[in-house]
Order: structure tokens, then C-alpha cells, then sequence
């Protein structure tokens, strides 16, 4: 028996991991992989909350969830329209919104 | 005391911790897309603790395959070097360490004393894919329509997105 809190906090320390990263990276594309932990942490806590309800409507949400980060094919998308026009990843140096 | 589900717990909760910290450190994007592929691994265990074994088979195929081989595409594709420091990220870091560390220390207090929650068996609610597409086609039915409509539009956004502007012949 593991206490379900400790699950919680492995959760919250992917996210605060994820915030942290999203705010120091200056990459683009690491900033995209923090959001992505981000929804890690989440998902670790929609999974650990059905096992302690019993209800399996949490597990299904997950699923949701990974298909709102298969959105990620979006981003990356938007990713490399802003390197053919800025020829930079650097988020320092996206900052005029019209070239 | 020390049991088996505890100790697997341990485990692959410090490697994927590791793995998120990895991330953070790493210079190059193609070492933290590595490191995240480790931290979706080993949360695909987790999982597996859980009993959610569809979820876990589901993290291991979409997350570690299908997402990260894509991130790690882009990279190769964009030809990512390693970022380099600038005045913005160093505030950052002096700002975003300690509001991470205090951020954890939050969540873990409050869910430590105040979330009233139990312990878990090993593989407390298992998650089999009948059960699964029953609940996804009956109760979900109609958040599973609206959301394969919002993966159409992506799919087609993304290559509108990403193919190459046509030269115009004026």
C-alpha cells in the first residue's frame, strides 16, 4: 500500500517542473516539452484519483487529455513557420509581430 | 513495511523526477527530449502500479512513440543547436528555481494534511480496454465525436501550418 498522497505529489513535481522549465528555456521547442510535462503531472493525478474512487472515468480522461497533446503536431507546425520566417529558436529574439 | 509496490514506486518516481530535472539542466533540446522520453517511461510504470494498464500501454505508444518521435524530428529538422543564456533567462532562473521549489513544497503540504485521501493498492483499479471503450462509446460518446472533429482540423491545420509557401507568379 503506497499512500495516494505520494502519487499527488510525484504529479505536482512534474508540473512544477514543467512551470519552471517554461519559464527559463529560452528555446522554443523546450518550452513545448515543459507544457507537455506539464500534462504528464496532470495525468498522473487523473489516474491516482480513479484508483482511489474506483471510478474509471478518470482513466478515460486521460485519453482526452493525450489527444489535446497530440495537438502538439499544431505547434511544432507553428514551430517551423516561425524558424523559416525568423531563421531563429531563440524566444528572446521573437518579439516584433510583423516582420 | 517496505513493500513491493512501495519500492517500484520509489523507483521510477525518483528516475522520473530525475528525468524532469534532466530537462530543466540540459542545454541542447535534443538531450531534454531524450530526458522526457525517460520521465513518459517511467510514468507509463507508474501507471502499470495504478492498474491502468490500457493508459500505461496508451503513454508508452503515443507519448514516448508518436509525440516525442515528433519533437525529435522537429529538432533534427530545424537544426536546434544548444540555446544560449541571455539577461531574460537568467532572471528566470533566479526567479523560476525558488518558485518551483516553492510551489512543490505547497502542493505537497496541502496534499499531505489536508487532501484526506487513502492508500492504494498495487494495481487498485484496473483499467481493461473492454471497460474502457465501453465507458469511451457510451458515456463519451459525444466529447469522443467532437474530439476526433478537433484532431481532423488540427491534422489540417498543421499541414497548412508547415507546408512551404508557394512561390506567387506576379
Amino acid at each position: 500500500m503506497v499512500p495516494l498522497s505520494y502519487y499527488l505529489i510525484l504529479g505536482g513535481i512534474l508540473f512544477a517542473c514543467g512551470v519552471t522549465g517554461f519559464l527559463i528555456k529560452r528555446n522554443i521547442i523546450t518550452i513545448f516539452m515543459s507544457i507537455e510535462l506539464m500534462l504528464n503531472g496532470v495525468n498522473l493525478s487523473f489516474v491516482a484519483f480513479a484508483a482511489q474512487w474506483h471510478a474509471l472515468q478518470g482513466q478515460v480522461f486521460v485519453f482526452f487529455v493525450m489527444v489535446v497533446a497530440a495537438e502538439a503536431a499544431v505547434g511544432l507546425a507553428i514551430i517551423i513557420s516561425v524558424y523559416r520566417t525568423r531563421e531563429t529558436l531563440n524566444v528572446d529574439q521573437v518579439n516584433l509581430l510583423k516582420l | 513495511m517496505l513493500s513491493v509496490h512501495f519500492v517500484l514506486f520509489l523507483i521510477f518516481g525518483v528516475v522520473c523526477v530525475a528525468g524532469a530535472v534532466n530537462l530543466l539542466v540540459q542545454r541542447h533540446p535534443i538531450n531534454s527530449a531524450l530526458s522526457l522520453v525517460v520521465v513518459m517511461g517511467s510514468l507509463a510504470v507508474e501507471y502499470l502500479l495504478l492498474g491502468a494498464e490500457f493508459v500505461a500501454a496508451v503513454q508508452v505508444i503515443v507519448y514516448a512513440g508518436a509525440i516525442m518521435v515528433l519533437f525529435v524530428f522537429v529538432i533534427m529538422l530545424l537544426n536546434a543547436g544548444e540555446e544560449e543564456r541571455t539577461q531574460g533567462s537568467r532572471v528566470a532562473w533566479l526567479l523560476g528555481v525558488p518558485g518551483m521549489l516553492l510551489g512543490s513544497i505547497l502542493i505537497a503540504w496541502v496534499v499531505l494534511n489536508h487532501s484526506g485521501t487513502g492508500a492504494v493498492a498495487i494495481g487498485a483499479l484496473p483499467g481493461p480496454p473492454k471497460a474502457l471503450g465501453w465507458l469511451l462509446f457510451h458515456d463519451f460518446l459525444l466529447p469522443f465525436e467532437v474530439t476526433s472533429i478537433l484532431v481532423l482540423i488540427a491534422i489540417m491545420g498543421a499541414v497548412v501550418l508547415a507546408a512551404r509557401p508557394e512561390k506567387r507568379e506576379s
